[in-house]
């Protein structure tokens, strides 16, 4: 009965070694599988935006569809971005109210707040609430689109997909991500001073002036304008990933989240870089 | 047996027009993942000719048609609309080509978002900017008429039956007064009935209009009355091609079975 048992397990360890390296072959292929998937992924971005790029530079132009994007993407992500912006104004007022408080600084309330919504919040939470609204959307228009054939049909009708969806979309993201972000600052000063006046008084002639005393364009304008990227970011990544979905209901769903958490995601990494990139560029 | 046309010969018959063929498909290969879907493929097609593509379920007979409006490029062989080598002709050169092109998709393929009238006025919208607004209405209001939709111009297609989206993706099709048609599986998921209709319907356009079209099915009852020719894919290649008596009177097994 023991010999049985024995003989096993001495083949268990001569299988041993052979095993862990089995195991290390395969990770080692599923590395090379997800790096060179990776790279893969990047270069078709590439020429995605390529194509785009060519489509949208060529005549004929799809004004009505633009103008219809830019309602979509703009319009209608208006109350959203309004409430997000509102929602942050109150929130870096009560934190920098009892901050500055602490540390005796109470005057620099005024500064503190529309330095913070204008330069920091307002664009990164501008974005991040369009990423999920309008990325998720056109991902999932784009994704239903291209599995029930009708971007196959449009190319059949002898129109660019690519000019008529893809260029359209991203193109109205870069437009109109820059004025929603005005929108949410607005909003953001408005909702912090209130809650500021709420306390204690403060005019909001006397919390505009304090708050803008000695700033420049150079200030407040390349923070702004840098949602301009965002929107880039957001519209390419969106069209890309519904422009190539695979498989049916699930591949709409896929698009949608990867639309979201990549166009996060990148919007994020991209803030790192821009932000350098203005204080070298607009010192 | 596989009955030959021979594309050579008529490309090079230059005597009379009618008789080159429209689409003239040589030696086509396509795979997908290392599955081989067309196997050196030969077809072509006259003008005001109707060519039957049938076979079972995933012989690549709407590859071929896919292939023939450039949605995807075959792996090896030519491709020639009205001489045109699809391979050499930049996405402009194809978008004129295309326009030259009815192809109705198997679950017609309706753009969601826009009404009946407005899908069939998309192409219109996109390709004639020379007619008015009205003109282009008038159009549209004809081209619902003549596939028996000119009382559901407002309707989303979501709220029409799948017979209906056929008719209309087969209006849209026809907007820009295509010289081909390609039709893939026009009565798949109707209802006996239906799918006469749409048969009578291919039928009448035909009549009118004279076009050339290649009819993908594997409904025999449908093509046999509305082709003149047909040919059987098996396993990516043509096992057969000929009027539908060729087809009753070949010793090939599948052929058999397939008409049982």
């Amino acid at each position: 009965m023991s010999e049985p048992a024995s003989s096993g397990l001495a083949l268990d360890h001569s299988r041993a070694p052979d095993d862990r390296s089995n195991f290390a072959v395969g990770m080692a292929n599923s590395s090379t599988r997800a790096i060179s998937d990776f790279f893969e992924w990047f270069g078709n971005l590439g020429i995605f935006f390529w194509q785009v790029c060519r489509a949208a530079v060529t005549p004929p132009y799809e004004w009505r569809e633009l103008i219809r994007q830019l309602d979509e993407i703009g319009s209608k992500s208006l109350p959203l971005v309004a409430l997000a912006g509102s929602a942050i104004g109150v929130v870096i007022s009560l934190e920098a109210r009892y901050s500055l408080t602490r540390f005796g600084a109470k005057s620099l309330f005024p500064a503190t707040l529309v330095y913070s919504v204008i330069q920091v919040m307002g664009p990164i939470i501008t974005g991040l609430v369009v990423s999920g609204r309008v990325g998720a959307g056109i991902g999932a228009e784009l994704a239903s689109m291209k599995v029930s054939e009708q971007i196959d049909a449009i190319e059949a009708s002898a129109v660019n997909p690519y000019r008529l969806l893809a260029a359209t979309r991203i193109v109205a993201c870069i437009l109109m991500l820059p004025l929603l972000t005005i929108a949410a600052d607005a909003c953001g000063l408005l909702t912090g001073w209130f809650a500021q006046a709420m306390v204690e008084p403060l005019s909001f002639h006397q919390f505009i002036e304090s708050g803008f005393k000695g700033a420049t364009f150079n200030a407040f304008l390349p923070p702004t304008f840098k949602t301009a990227v965002y929107g880039l970011i957001i519209g390419l990544i969106a069209c890309f990933q519904g422009m190539n979905t695979r498989g049916g209901a699930e591949g709409v769903g896929k698009a949608a989240t990867n639309s979201v958490v990549l166009g996060s995601l990148f919007l994020i990494l991209a803030d790192v870089v821009l932000v350098k990139f203005i204080l070298v560029v607009f010192p | 047996m596989t009955i030959a046309y021979d594309t050579a010969a008529q490309t090079q018959d230059t005597e009379d027009s009618s008789l080159l063929p429209v689409i003239s498909i040589e030696n086509v290969n396509k795979s997908f993942s290392n599955r081989k879907v067309l196997d050196g493929i030969n077809l072509c097609l006259k003008r005001a000719e109707t060519l039957a593509v049938l076979g079972r379920s995933g012989t690549g007979k709407s590859v071929l048609l896919r292939l023939i409006i450039g949605l995807t490029q075959p792996d090896s062989g030519s491709i020639r609309i009205f001489g045109q080598d699809l391979a050499g002709l930049s996405l402009d050169q194809l978008g004129v080509l295309r326009m030259k092109m009815g192809f109705l998709f198997q679950h017609a393929a309706l753009y969601d978002s826009l009404t009946v009238a407005e899908n069939v006025a998309f192409p219109l919208q996109h390709h004639r900017g020379d007619l008015s607004t009205s003109e282009r209405s008038d159009r549209v209001q004809h081209l619902l008429g003549e596939v028996g939709m000119s009382g559901d111009l407002g309707k989303m297609p979501s709220d029409i039956s799948g017979g209906m989206q056929k008719r209309v993706g087969l209006a849209r099709a026809l907007a820009l007064e295509p010289e081909i048609l390609l039709l893939d599986e026009p009565t798949a998921g109707l209802d006996p009935i239906s799918s006469r209709e749409i048969d009578e319907l291919i039928l009448k356009l035909q009549r009118e209009h004279q076009m050339a079209s290649i009819v993908v099915t594997h409904d025999l009852n449908s093509a046999k009355s509305i082709s003149n020719r047909l040919a059987l894919l098996d396993k990516g290649k043509v096992v057969i091609e000929g009027k539908f008596e060729d087809l009753e009177r070949s010793d090939i097994e599948f052929v058999r079975n397939f008409l049982k």
